[in-house]
């Protein structure tokens, strides 16, 4: 940049700032009015009566009651939970991904994204055809005499979790996959021909590496798994409630608005703990990152 | 990035088939459907004994169905024409300020998708019941600009990065005022990548769920929130047709924005 010095070209370059500024107004706008207010009004909500007066009597309601709590636990076991299995799960099918030339990385990615792009209620609809007690799993565990009695696989915990981490797994195998395809091919030829193990270049080359991608679709899993609605609400069969469907609950059956949104302040709470908690482990891994390349 | 290592066959057998399983549990969902939308039966049989376009034809016959069908294609089609605009003058802002100033206008922008949906729901639910306007198309498309604004803008702001603002300026030191410069210089050069963002906004509108089911009904009602409410009262194969139709619709627009953006 350089030093603006006279008082009109100044003038000028302050206007021509101010105008850029005022390009962002319409998207901010729009994001004010349909984001931000409408949380603010939450907040505004859960200090309400049904008459609209004052009260903290939501807090004390909602806060006291074990339908709360279990809430609470059953979101984070179907995050944790959904997290565990990305990480089990799309750990290897990256790897195995960036091991092949990349044309037919490109073309099996393809298929990886294809649910991606599938509606959320066509995926709900299909493990519901897959997972009810006459639907296909079932058929073939009794059919092939693997277990005598169809296995309760769906409008429970484990449902939910099925489909939630069919959800979650491709959008966190993008950056394991990108992270693990940005590997100079290089480093693993100069342990290999050095006498590293397939173990040891996996442990102490590839971990490392990827390690900055593993997190970062460990972020995206969390930050969607917190909150899920769809899922919880159809496979879970009213049997699985998380704060997402305990707020529906609240809101839709009961007619509770401020109870709901006391409900909504938790899951922003949660958020926001979250938040910290991956800020603090994102120095931990960047620190482990350092020290790996320079090892 | 392993042939370093051809000794370990086993491995690597194992590494793939784990991978193929994988694979398969993401693909399963998805493909199980189309069959059954082909069905003549009542029950959700598999494989079915005899197939028919029945579904189909209930799908298409139903006034319900149709109304909600008219009314997510609508709602694509208005979200994607007042989305694209507003990220392209926000991507231009930000991409001419850059720094700090750029970086927070984006991640203002970007809160609505980090949101959880419900929370953007029950809120907007708020928001619009004390202005009478539960219901309305107004509620739903405001909710769904918003997510589709961070959508359009991932697909602009490289496209921006990549434009040469030499052009710009010719333009405007030769008199153009900025609002001819946006719509004769970099409307024209961008519109690949303009088109793919509202095809982008336009399917993110589409896909939407859980604001749809907290603020739209009646006329007004999604085809999303039809298919998560007949998906928790019973399930019969019209839903099926339903899915494979939507699945179809998705995966050509995703196709064909993936093509130009190659070509």
């Amino acid at each position: 940049m350089t030093v603006v010095r006279d008082p009109a070209l100044a003038a000028d370059a302050r206007r021509e700032r101010r105008f850029f500024l005022s390009l962002s107004l319409p998207a901010l706008f729009i994001v004010g009015l349909a984001a931000i207010l409408p949380i603010l009004w939450i907040i505004r909500q859960s200090f309400l009566t049904t008459a609209g007066e004052y009260t903290v009597g939501n807090y004390q309601k909602v806060l006291s009651s074990g339908l709360t709590w279990s809430a609470l636990v059953t979101t984070l076991e179907l995050s944790l939970g959904t997290l565990a299995a990305c990480i089990l799960l799309g750990t290897p099918l990256a790897l195995a991904l960036a091991s092949v030339r990349p044309r037919l990385a490109n073309v099996l990615m393809a298929f990886v994204m294809l649910p991606l792009w599938t509606s959320i209620l066509v995926r709900t609809y299909g493990w519901l055809v897959l997972l009810r007690r006459d639907g296909l799993i079932n058929a073939a565990l009794t059919g092939s005499g693997l277990t005598a009695e169809p296995l309760p696989l769906v409008y429970n915990f484990t449902g939910t979790l099925i489909g939630m981490v069919h959800y979650m797994l491709p959008l966190f195998l993008l950056p394991v996959y990108a992270a693990m395809r940005d590997i100079d091919p290089n480093l693993i030829r100069a342990a290999a021909s050095m006498g590293a193990t397939l173990r040891q270049v996996i442990r102490t080359v590839i971990m490392p590496l990827s390690a900055g991608g593993i997190f970062s679709g460990s972020i995206i899993v969390l930050i969607y798994a917190i909150g899920f609605f769809i899922t919880p609400a159809v496979l879970g069969g009213g049997k699985v409630n998380p704060l997402s469907t305990r707020i529906e609950r609240t809101l839709s059956t009961f007619q509770d608005w401020g109870s709901a949104s006391v409900l909504g302040i938790l899951l922003l709470v949660l958020m926001a703990l979250i938040g910290v908690m991956l800020l603090a482990a994102r120095r931990l891994v960047a620190q482990n990152t350092v020290e790996a390349s320079h090892a | 990035m392993l042939e370093a290592y051809p000794q370990n066959r086993l491995a690597r057998i194992l590494l793939w088939s784990f991978a193929a399983l994988v694979m398969a549990f993401l693909m399963l969902p998805t493909l199980v459907v189309v069959p059954l939308s082909f069905s003549a039966s009542n029950l959700l049989e598999f494989p079915p004994h005899a197939y028919s376009l029945r579904w189909y034809e209930n799908f298409f016959g139903s006034a319900t169905w149709m109304a909600a069908l008219r009314t997510s294609l609508v709602l694509g089609t208005l979200t994607a024409l007042i989305a694209v605009p507003f990220a392209l003058l926000a991507c231009i802002s930000m991409n001419r300020l850059g720094g700090k100033t750029s970086a927070a206008i984006q991640s203002v922008l970007l809160t609505p998708s980090i949101t959880p949906g419900i929370l953007l729901a029950i809120g907007l639910f708020f928001v619009l019941a004390a202005q009478h306007l539960i219901g309305t198309l107004f509620g739903v498309l405001v909710g769904h600009v918003v997510l589709a604004v961070p959508v359009a803008c991932i697909v602009l702001l490289p496209a921006l990065a990549r434009f040469d603002w030499n052009q710009v300026q010719a333009a405007r030191s030769l008199g153009a005022n900025w609002a001819r410069a946006i719509g004769e210089i970099i409307v024209p050069q961008l519109r690949i990548s303009l088109l793919s963002a509202t095809l982008m906004a336009f399917l993110t509108s589409l896909d939407e769920s859980v604001i749809s089911i907290f603020v739209a009904s009646g006329r007004n009602s999604t085809m999303p929130k039809l298919m998560f409410l007949s998906l928790r009262d019973q399930i019969d194969p019209t839903i099926a047709a339903i899915s494979t139709l939507w699945t179809v619709i998705v995966v050509a627009v995703v196709l064909i924005v993936t093509l130009r953006q190659k070509s």
